[in-house]
């Protein structure tokens, strides 16, 4: 099935948006880039690494966001002082065949003269970019993700298993999905073993969710929390089983690492906790951390699934919220796209919402925006984090 | 509709809202009375479990019954427990 016009890039992937990012260095080059991105409209959009000390994982996140299928060029801003090896990034980004641009604000006079170089490097990239060859993109070509947060009872019940059956038709029908928080797969490790295409995949799988648990036990921090069994849950599996719930019942491909794009098409499990002892802290502050990282490793677009209701969005992919209780979506129907929680009043069933997830899916893959990006939700973090990846951070992974 | 069950192997079902003691309920094709006071999203026994019988949700055990709960009966802290992990509750609850 063709779903859109797509983007076609130099390593043969194809964007649903065509996106000039504007990407900060540091956090002292932060204002300067906020400067430069402003007034272009929601399509110019601002990420970025705030550290100063040196971070593979953020190189290499930096690299996949500014050579994501949706982005079609970069303007790189430097303080000039700071570790991020910036020269390597704008090659990495020529390297894709995108118009890049680098400012150093040491270099080109400070503040104002940045800010001015950096508007029309925008200008002259927007005018680029008019020009990125068009393809036809079928759904097979699209690769989709899928995070929860404020999450509540309802969550494992409507919304969950709703993008589940979402995935076991999308992954037939060709497409690529990635899930993850192998801390919340703490208690499933058996029967997502027996999902694994291979035993050593399997093993792989296994490992990820222990490694998740000692880490978690070294923080003191599970993700049980004492509002869950207010809510109605009542041990750490049942509420593992829940977000798991996403993942649908096909069988699991690979697991990746944040930043790995997944070698084939399938469904595949992001190993989001860092290797080694822990060193930075929380393995995931946030949901947005979340969906950054997988946007790194390729997806086009994310599922958000959330009880509370939360109306956090994404730089350079859509999301698109499926909310899974009724209340939270007659409360804030501007930031709901799907309401997954009608199902708990008899209006539908998992089946038809899962059907209407895909319906959307394929809307929003063919340009139509998503309720967060139309409220121009851009929201972007990026923390240090430690992996084992032997591939260079600045290969921008196209080749795979 | 008063519950739903996630799985047809589950011994439990899930209250979709709130329930009073006496209530009839249809549980997974079968009328069964609700023993307790139960919240919306809590869970409800849809047959007799065991002592030491896992309690099953979607279609797997979130943990293992801690005494013989009857049908009706809610499902929670008080009459089942992890297999796994202690459950995590703030001091003096």
């Amino acid at each position: 099935m063709i779903i859109a016009n797509g983007y076609l890039r130099k390593d043969g992937r194809k964007g649903i948006r065509n996106v000039v990012v504007v990407a900060y260095m540091v956090q002292c080059a932060s204002h300067v880039a906020k400067k430069i991105a402003e007034g272009f409209g929601d399509d110019v959009q601002l990420v970025g690494f705030t550290g100063c000390y040196p971070n593979d994982h953020a190189n290499r996140i930096m690299t996949r966001l500014c050579t994501h299928p949706n982005v079609g060029g970069v303007v790189v801003v430097a303080l000039g002082c700071e570790s991020f090896p910036r020269n390597a990034l704008v090659e990495a980004v020529r390297e894709s065949g995108r118009s890049v641009e680098l400012v150093v604000i040491q270099e080109d006079g400070g503040t104002a003269s940045s800010v001015k170089k950096g508007r029309d490097a925008v200008s002259r990239i927007n005018e680029a970019m008019a020009d990125v060859p068009r393809a036809p993109m079928s759904i097979d070509e699209l690769v989709v993700g899928t995070v929860c947060g404020g999450s509540d009872a309802t969550s494992g019940i409507s919304a969950n298993p709703a993008v589940g059956l979402f995935f076991d038709k999308f992954v037939a029908d060709g497409g690529t999905g990635i899930f993850e928080e192998t801390g919340e797969l703490i208690g499933c490790e058996e029967i997502i073993r027996h999902r694994s295409a291979t035993p050593e995949i399997g093993e792989e799988v296994v490992e990820s969710i222990h490694k998740a648990a000692r880490y978690y036990t070294i923080m003191g921090h599970g993700s049980f929390a004492p509002g869950n069994a207010e809510g109605g849950l009542t041990t750490q599996e049942e509420k593992s089983m829940g977000a798991y719930a996403k993942s649908g019942s096909c069988s699991i491909s690979g697991v990746i690492r944040p930043g790995q794009i997944p070698s084939g098409k399938g469904l595949y499990l992001m190993d989001v906790i860092p290797d080694g002892e822990p060193r930075f802290g929380f393995p995931n502050i946030n949901d947005v951390t979340e969906i950054i990282e997988m946007a790194a490793s390729g997806c086009h677009i994310m599922l958000y699934t959330t009880g509370r209701g939360s109306v956090a969005g994404s730089a350079i992919i859509p999301t698109i919220k499926v909310c899974a209780n009724p209340e939270t979506y007659r409360r804030m129907p501007g930031d709901m796209d799907i309401d997954a929680g009608r199902v708990l009043e008899g209006r539908g069933t998992l089946p038809e919402v899962g059907q209407e997830i895909y319906d959307l899916v394929v809307k929003v893959g063919g340009g139509t925006p998503s309720k967060s990006e139309a409220l121009g939700h851009q929201e972007f973090e990026l923390p240090y984090k430690t992996f084992a990846i032997e591939e260079s951070p600045f290969d921008c992974g196209c080749a795979s | 509709m008063s519950c739903i069950q996630i799985d047809p192997a589950d011994n439990i079902v899930i209250a979709t809202s709130p329930l009073k003691k006496g209530d009839v309920i249809n549980a997974a094709g079968r009328d069964i009375t609700v023993m307790d006071d139960v919240a919306s999203y809590h869970k409800v026994a849809a047959r007799d479990i065991a002592k030491g019988e896992p309690v099953l949700r979607y279609g797997v055990s979130i943990g293992e019954a801690t005494e013989d709960v009857k049908a009706g009966s809610h499902v929670h802290l008080h009459n089942m427990r992890s297999t796994y992990l202690p459950t995590y509750l703030r001091k003096g609850e």
